[in-house]
C-alpha cells in the first residue's frame, strides 16, 4: 500500500503535464499567423518537461519499483527481462511467526524503542538547559553532540567495539541501543533544544506569576509545548535507529540481528526476494515520519535549530 | 504618601542591570492599597524592567521592594502573591480559556467543581460566559485580552500589575476596556500598577502617575499636578507641552516683566524664574487672534499661518514666527499665508530657567 501511493502520485504528475501544453497551443491559436515557430517552441518545452519528469519519476520510483518486482518474484534469471513466475511464498515466508525476519523486526522495533528512550533521557533536559540557561560553553556543548557524524562511522565503531567487548557489551541489545543513542543525539539535542528556545518565556512567567513552581511550570506549560518538536526528533531517533547498520554490524553481530543486518545477509546470500521485502518493510516507518514530521514540525521551530 | 507598614507596595531605592548597564537607578515609590498607579514615559526608560523586578521575573541588584511590609527583594516569582497581566497577554495555547483561567486555582489545590463556577464567575464578570470549553487561540484579541486579565483575576490577587495591556487593541476596544478595567479594579478593590506609554490612557485610568526618565523617577502626581504642574521641561513634553520659545523675565514692581524676542514685554502677576527663560505650551493653549487684540497677562507674538489640517472638531494651524514653528489649536477657520497674532496666556505655560534644560537631559 505504501508503494502504491507514490507510484499513483507520479503518475498523476505525468499525466497532468500535457494539460499545460494543450492550453498553451490553444492560446497559441488566436494571434497566430507567424507563430507556427513560436509554436515548435512550446511544443518542445512540454516534451522537455514530459522527459524530464519522466526520467525524474524513474530515479525516484524505478528502484522502488524493482524491489516490488522482487518481492513478487518466485523464478527469475537470465535472460528474462522480467519474472518468470510470480507468487506471494516469500512474503509469506518473512511473516512466519517463526521466521527470522519477524523476529529481527522484533528487534528492530525493540532496540529503536528503548533508543528513543535513552535520547530522550538525555535530550530533554540538555535541550532545556541549551535554550534556556546561559550556558558558558553553549556553542561548544552543541558541536560536542554533532561530533559522532563528523567522523568517518566505521573507524568510531571499531573503536567503540573494542571499548564494548573489554566491557562486555558486545553482542548485547544495551551495547546496540547506546550506539544507536550516541548516533540519534546529535537529532533530539538540536531539534530539543530548537523546541524549547521556541516556547516564548512569557508564557512560563506567567505560570510562574500565579504561583507554580518551576519543576510545575516545566511540566504544565514548557513541557507540553515543546512536545511537537520533541515527538518529531523521537520519530528521527527512531527511525535512525530503525535504519542503522554500520554499529550494529560491528557491535551487535552476531548476537543481535536488526532488519538491516538480515537485510545485509540475504542480498549477500542471493536471496534477493527477502532482502526486497526487508527493503520494503523498511520503507514503511518512512513513509508514516513523512507524513508526521510535516505535521509535528512547525516552521516557528525549524527556524531555531542550531540557534 | 501613607507609612511604609500599611503601604500596598514599597519600593526604595531600587537599582536592577542588565550585565554591566544600568537600567534602573534607585527608584522609590509607594503605593497604598486599593491605589491605580501608571507608570509613564518613552520606550527604553525602564518602565517594564520596573514592573517585571516587582513581579520577581529580574533580579534586582540593589534595594528593596516590600509589599504589605514584606521585604520580596529575594523571593521568587510564585511566592510573591502578585498577578500579572502581560503585554503579549502570554496565554497558553495547548489550554482552553477554563484551563488559562482556572490555573491558578489548580495549583492552589481547589477542587474541580468549584474551580469550574469559580471561573464562570471570572467569566461572567469579563462578559466572556460560555467560552470556557474555546481554545484561546481562537479568541479575537479582545477576548484574549479579556482570558489574560481573568486568568490574572481568578487567584482573587491583592496586587495586579498591567504590563502595557491595551496596547495591542484597536483604538475603539481599548477605550471601552480602560473603562472596563478601572470599574473592574474599584469593585475588586486591588492595588494596580499598570505600565503605559500612552498618556490619555494613564490620565484616565491612574489615580496617581508616575513619570519616568531614563531609568528614574521624574514626577509622581495626580494626573492634573503633572499635566498643569510638570516639575521637568521632560515631564512638560511628555504630556504634550511640545512647543518652546525663549523668553526674558525681569522683576518689575509687584510681579514680573516677560520679553518674547521680537515681541514686546507683558507684565504679570504671577510667579515666574527670572533670567532667561524656556516656556513649554501644548497647542490648545496658544491661540490665534486679530492682529489688533490686546490681553492682558498673555504674550502676543506677530507670525503667519503656514500649514492648516483639520483633525476633527477644530483646526490645527503651523505659524511661523521669524524662522521659528509653533502648532496651534484653533475652533476658527483662517486663511493661509496671513498675518495673525499667537497669543500665549502667561499662566498656562510652563517656564522653566534655560540653564535647567542645557544642564539636564532632555527629550
Amino acid at each position: 500500500m505504501s508503494i502504491k501511493m507514490p507510484m499513483t502520485s507520479s503518475s498523476a504528475s505525468v499525466m497532468e503535464s500535457p494539460s499545460p501544453a494543450v492550453r498553451n497551443t490553444r492560446f497559441e491559436r488566436d494571434p497566430a499567423p507567424s507563430a507556427v515557430s513560436a509554436r515548435a517552441w512550446s511544443l518542445g518545452s512540454t516534451l522537455t518537461k514530459i522527459l524530464g519528469l519522466s526520467v525524474f519519476a524513474f530515479l525516484l520510483f524505478g528502484p522502488l519499483a524493482n524491489l516490488v518486482l522482487w518481492s513478487f518474484a518466485e523464478r527469475w534469471y537470465a535472460p528474462f527481462k522480467l519474472p518468470v513466475s510470480y507468487g506471494t511464498r516469500y512474503w509469506e515466508v518473512v511473516f512466519r511467526p517463526t521466521g527470522d525476519a519477524m523476529s529481527s523486526l522484533m528487534t528492530s522495533v525493540g532496540i529503536a524503542s528503548l533508543t528513543v528512550l535513552v535520547a530522550l533521557a538525555v535530550s530533554v533536559p540538555a535541550g532545556y538547559a541549551l535554550a534556556r540557561l546561559r550556558l558558558p560553553w553553549r556553542t561548544a556543548l552543541m558541536i560536542l553532540f554533532l561530533l559522532p557524524q563528523a567522523f568517518p562511522s566505521v573507524a568510531i565503531y571499531i573503536n567503540v567495539a573494542r571499548v564494548f567487548y573489554s566491557l562486555g557489551l558486545t553482542g548485547t541489545i544495551t551495547g546496540v541501543v547506546l550506539v544507536h543513542a550516541a548516533h540519534g543525539l546529535v537529532y533530539s539535542v538540536w531539534i530539543s533544544a530548537a523546541a524549547f528556545a521556541a516556547v516564548d518565556k512569557d508564557l512560563e512567567l506567567a505560570a510562574r506569576n500565579i504561583g507554580a513552581s518551576p519543576l510545575r511550570t516545566f511540566f504544565t506549560i514548557t513541557l507540553p509545548l515543546a512536545a511537537p518538536g520533541i515527538m518529531a526528533s523521537a520519530i528521527f531517533v527512531f527511525l535512525e535507529s530503525l535504519d542503522e547498520f554500520t554499529g550494529t554490524f560491528f557491535v551487535g553481530v552476531p548476537q543481535v540481528t536488526t532488519l538491516p543486518l538480515l537485510l545485509y545477509n540475504a542480498s549477500m546470500g542471493g536471496n534477493y526476494q527477502i532482502a526486497s521485502i526487508t527493503a520494503l518493510i523498511l520503507l514503511v516507518p518512512s513513509i508514516l515520519f513523512m507524513l508526521v514530521i510535516e505535521r509535528f514540525l512547525r516552521a516557528d521551530v525549524l527556524s531555531k535549530v542550531g540557534q | 504618601m501613607t507609612g511604609s507598614h500599611s503601604a500596598a507596595i514599597e519600593v526604595s531605592d531600587l537599582q536592577v542591570s542588565y550585565g554591566s548597564q544600568r537600567v534602573l537607578h534607585g527608584v522609590n515609590l509607594s503605593v497604598a492599597p486599593g491605589e491605580f498607579i501608571a507608570i509613564l514615559g518613552s520606550s527604553g526608560c525602564g518602565k517594564t524592567t520596573l514592573l517585571r523586578t516587582i513581579a520577581g521575573f529580574q533580579k534586582a541588584s540593589g534595594g528593596a521592594i516590600r509589599l504589605f511590609g514584606r521585604d520580596v527583594v529575594n523571593t521568587p516569582p510564585e511566592k510573591r502573591g502578585i498577578a500579572m497581566m502581560f503585554q503579549s497577554y502570554a496565554l497558553w495555547p495547548h489550554m482552553t480559556v477554563l484551563g488559562n483561567v482556572g490555573y491558578g486555582l489548580r495549583l492552589r489545590g481547589v477542587p474541580r467543581d468549584e474551580i469550574r463556577s469559580r471561573v464562570a464567575s471570572v467569566l461572567k464578570m469579563l462578559n466572556l460566559s460560555g467560552l470556557e470549553e474555546r481554545k484561546v487561540t481562537n479568541l479575537s484579541g479582545g477576548q484574549r485580552q479579556r482570558v489574560a486579565l481573568g486568568r490574572a483575576l481568578a487567584i482573587e490577587p491583592e496586587i495586579l500589575l498591567l504590563d502595557e495591556p491595551l496596547s495591542n487593541l484597536d483604538a475603539k476596544v481599548r477605550i471601552q476596556v480602560r473603562s472596563e478595567i478601572k470599574a473592574l479594579q474599584k469593585q475588586l478593590g486591588f492595588t494596580a500598577i499598570q505600565v503605559t506609554h500612552d498618556r490619555e490612557e494613564a490620565m484616565t485610568m491612574a489615580d496617581r502617575i508616575v513619570v519616568m526618565e531614563a531609568g528614574r523617577i521624574a514626577q509622581v502626581g495626580s494626573p492634573e499636578e503633572v499635566f498643569d504642574h510638570p516639575n521637568s521641561p521632560f515631564v512638560a513634553s511628555f504630556m504634550g507641552a511640545e512647543n518652546t520659545i525663549a523668553l526674558d523675565v525681569r522683576p518689575s514692581g509687584a510681579g514680573v516683566e516677560v520679553r518674547a524676542a521680537g515681541g514686546s514685554a507683558t507684565t504679570w502677576t504671577g510667579t515666574a524664574p527670572v533670567g532667561g527663560v524656556t516656556a513649554y505650551f501644548r497647542d490648545d493653549v496658544a491661540s490665534l487672534d486679530d492682529p489688533n487684540a490686546r490681553i492682558e497677562g498673555s504674550i502676543v507674538l506677530p507670525g503667519t499661518i503656514t500649514q492648516r489640517t483639520y483633525p476633527g472638531g477644530h483646526y490645527r494651524y503651523v505659524v511661523a514666527i521669524d524662522d521659528r514653528h509653533f502648532t496651534v489649536t484653533d475652533s476658527a477657520y483662517h486663511e493661509l499665508d496671513r498675518p495673525v497674532r499667537l497669543r500665549l496666556p502667561l499662566a498656562s505655560l510652563h517656564l522653566f530657567p534655560t540653564e535647567m534644560i542645557k544642564g539636564g537631559n532632555h527629550a
